[in-house]
């Protein structure tokens, strides 16, 4: 049985970390892996998505409309943006995060309210900063370590060595940091 | 050992484990990241061209002179390389050489679609399609051998998915390709028309057994033998297909795809009640089965544009989706991609979009997003380097039909040296009473900061000659050349006001390093103080009026609670462009 996890943000926001670290560990344990990322003009501040699919033997690396078992959002805006690719049944984990988009910047509109409640009417969510709690341990890049700690804990992939994981993929100072970080994101959902 | 490895970088690994010794490429999405994972092989010799014609020129030298050698390069590269590569195919390779060619289905990054499996119907050349990384690594591999084997060279077709998608790789260790002897042979490499007359002849019997090999290729295979139900892809599409037909039919999956494997064909097809053909773009496999006298599903049932991802697939075929969560819409605001915080195309664009009666011709790269609000500069582009030339001959139906109109043409540094340069000499040949802007960032931005020949470093990181842009412009004979700062407003509406005011064609080069770029310490000295402040919001000052918004800066907006502009200093590089728009100068510096 193939799952999918759809992580969607803003370019420059580091989701491509959090897959990379993901996808390893997957592999690792022994999965059959996919991972689709769209680069190129989107990075100038645009949506952004990575598709991550794993299981005995996957077939397309792209996750499809309502596809995705769970939908990780690095953006408050953005998890609406992609809902439709969440299954039916599947969970949202949102950042509560906010990053405006040009529209609202050129004070065109203003960001959307309410949204928080939308998604939680429509699916099983977390929200939480994950912002604010990566400036809580002193260093707002682990945001996505913290991220990936809610994937591990909410797909069930805790048997996996990650401590193995990111000491292959993140620089040794920084280990510390990650790990606990890691943990955090776990200790959220 | 195993990988996890995107299409590109196993690509790359294939080219490595052939034994290749030389690559070059000029940066193109979603094709850039080959070349560049090709530089962690210290035994390769891997450049970046001025363009896809010169890397191809340049790896085909290679290739007669005796050594195993790749190009890389997005579809639209291809026509710029096609000259060469349609005659290479005539004359053959003495060491193998290899074209590999990512197309866009569905236009991620790309101003079109086009389908370049036509290249090599129409070079006569052997095609193969990778439909995830480890073929992408083996058929590199296979694509070496068919060009020394047959005598040709060998197009190898990735498309977006397949290069940015990873899955699992087996490593292997690299083959030992000796290198070839080199042995004159002008009846072989010499193309005069008598000898190219031989060679037409030759290239004829070529395609033939190329033709019956494609019978016999380890990467043309039927699965799932039995069903009634037949599906013919290629390519990532036989990924897309697996997915929503599963075990239901039988595939005849295709790798080697130039030529067609007719036989093969015939004998899939054969009592098959109903047969789909899942290829994105043109009908390529779908008129070749049709012509061997089979019916089947191509383009009456699937879209002829965009990808055929399963969504698209199971729509066509099935009338269904996967069910989905509904909901509101009409919440969402659009995200466009933005000029970056601190991107020194900000400022000329600010000032550029003011001017009233001005055509802007515009080009591909970064700067390409002044077409949208808040700036609305730019008029329209066609490819790399077209902003000189097609500028040129629009100024010139303009003062045809006696219409007051001015033309600024603008294009960035790579794009310049690319075929930007050709342009300029057709501007300045032909006396254009033209504006010609050169943004010079000192990097290829839009492809993810590669080198190029004015940034200094080579593709692996070590000192280059910097080919200087003001002084070949001046070498070409312009006579009007400003060099200024884009980020000083004043000096750039002074210097737009001198070169509009001009009879003969003027050159404006803009120069200020990319915000994303990692500076060199030549950089530091010519920019110093670059990116290095910060500004803030002074609200006594500020009066909510909102011009500084006109800068389109992604880290400033207005707080509508308070009514006062704010900037997120964790974006904010100090470039005051928007401290220089504000009349209330109520944008200032942080003290430190």
């Amino acid at each position: 049985m193939t799952k999918s996890i759809m992580l969607v943000g803003v370019g420059g926001q580091g989701t491509i970390l959090a897959s990379k670290l993901l996808t390893q560990g997957l592999m690792e344990a022994g999965y059959d892996v996919k991972m689709n990322e769209i680069h190129g003009m989107s990075q100038r501040g645009g949506a952004v998505s990575s598709h991550i699919r794993f299981g005995d033997n996957v077939a397309s690396p792209v996750i499809e409309k309502g596809g995705a078992d769970i939908l990780v959002s690095f953006e408050l805006m953005e998890a609406l943006r992609w809902l439709g690719y969440l299954k039916v049944g599947g969970k949202i984990v949102v950042n509560n995060y906010q990053m405006n988009p040009m529209p609202v910047v050129m004070g065109k509109c203003s960001y959307p309210e309410g949204i928080l409640e939308e998604l939680q009417q429509k699916a099983p969510t977390s929200a939480f900063n994950a912002m604010a709690e990566a400036q809580k341990l002193g260093n707002p890049k682990v945001m996505n370590v913290i991220l990936l700690g809610t994937i591990i804990k909410l797909m069930n992939l805790e048997d996996i060595n990650w401590k193995k994981i990111m000491e292959e993929n993140v620089k040794s100072a920084f280990m510390e940091l990650n790990l606990k970080a890691l943990e955090i994101g776990k200790a959220l959902v | 050992m195993k990988k996890l490895l995107s299409g590109n970088e196993a690509l790359a690994r294939g080219a490595y484990e052939a034994g290749v010794r030389f690559a070059s490429a000029y940066p193109g999405t979603p094709s850039t990241e080959i070349l560049e994972n090709m530089t962690q092989y210290k035994e390769i010799r891997s450049e970046w061209a001025p363009n896809e014609k010169v890397a191809l020129e340049a790896v085909i030298g290679a290739s007669i002179a005796g050594v195993r050698s790749m190009a890389s390069m997005k579809h639209v590269g291809l026509n710029v390389a096609a000259d060469p590569l349609f005659t290479f195919s005539y004359t053959g390779v003495n060491a193998g050489m290899v074209v590999i060619t990512a197309d866009e289905p569905g236009q991620h990054s790309s101003q079109n679609e086009q389908d370049n499996r036509n290249y090599a119907k129409a070079a006569k050349i052997p095609m193969l399609e990778p439909s995830d990384s480890q073929e992408a690594k083996d058929m590199i591999k296979e694509a070496f051998a068919i060009s020394e084997a047959y005598d040709t060279p060998v197009l190898v077709r990735m498309t977006t998915r397949g290069c940015h998608s990873k899955s699992i790789v087996e490593i292997s260790e690299p083959v030992a390709t000796p290198y070839k002897a080199y042995v004159k042979d002008v009846k072989k490499y010499v193309t005069v028309p008598a000898n190219a007359r031989e060679m037409r002849k030759k290239v004829e019997v070529r395609e033939k057994v190329l033709a019956a090999y494609a019978n016999e290729s380890p990467y043309n295979k039927i699965e799932n033998e039995g069903r009634a139900i037949g599906v013919i892809a290629s390519g990532t599409a036989y990924c897309f297909a697996k997915e929503v037909f599963g075990e239901e039919v039988s595939y005849l999956k295709l790798g080697f795809t130039y030529p067609l494997p007719d036989q093969l064909i015939e004998t899939f097809c054969q009592g098959k009640e109903k047969i789909y053909i899942i290829e994105e773009n043109d009908p390529i496999i779908e008129e070749r089965v049709k012509m061997l006298g089979f019916s089947c599903h191509g383009k009456d049932t699937f879209p002829s544009y965009g990808e055929l991802t399963p969504d698209v697939i199971r729509k066509s075929v099935y009338g269904t989706e996967l069910p989905v969560i509904e909901y509101d819409q009409t919440k969402i605001i659009q995200r466009p991609p933005t000029l970056c915080a601190g991107c020194p195309h900000r400022g000329f664009f600010y000032e550029l979009g003011k001017r009233k009666n001005v055509m802007v011709a515009g080009d591909i790269g970064c700067y390409t997003l002044a077409f949208a609000e808040p700036y609305n500069a730019m008029d329209f582009n066609i490819c790399m380097g077209a902003s000189f030339s097609a500028g040129h001959g629009a100024k010139l139906a303009f003062d045809l039909k006696g219409e007051d109109k001015r033309v600024v043409s603008v294009l960035g540094d790579s794009t310049f040296f690319h075929t930007g340069i050709n342009s300029l000499i057709e501007v300045l040949y032909n006396n254009s009473r033209t504006v010609n802007v050169i943004l010079d960032n000192r990097i290829t931005g839009m492809t993810g900061h590669q080198e190029n020949p004015g940034s200094g470093k080579h593709a692996n990181g070590t000192e280059a000659p910097i080919i200087d842009i003001e002084t070949v412009v001046r070498a070409l004979g312009a006579k009007h050349v400003a060099v200024i700062n884009p980020n000083d407003l004043a000096k750039v509406k002074e210097t737009l006001d001198w070169a509009l005011s001009l009879d003969e064609p003027s050159v404006i080069i803009t120069k200020w390093p990319c915000v994303l770029k990692k500076m060199s310490s030549l950089d530091q000295e010519q920019f110093a103080g670059a990116f290095k402040t910060k500004y803030r919001v002074d609200s006594e000052l500020c009066i909510g009026c909102k011009l500084c918004t006109k800068a389109g800066c992604p880290a400033l907006s207005v707080n509508p609670d308070i009514k006062k502009a704010e900037i997120d200093r964790t974006q904010c590089v100090g470039c005051q462009v928007c401290a220089q728009v504000c009349a209330k100068k109520a944008i200032v510096k942080e003290e430190n």
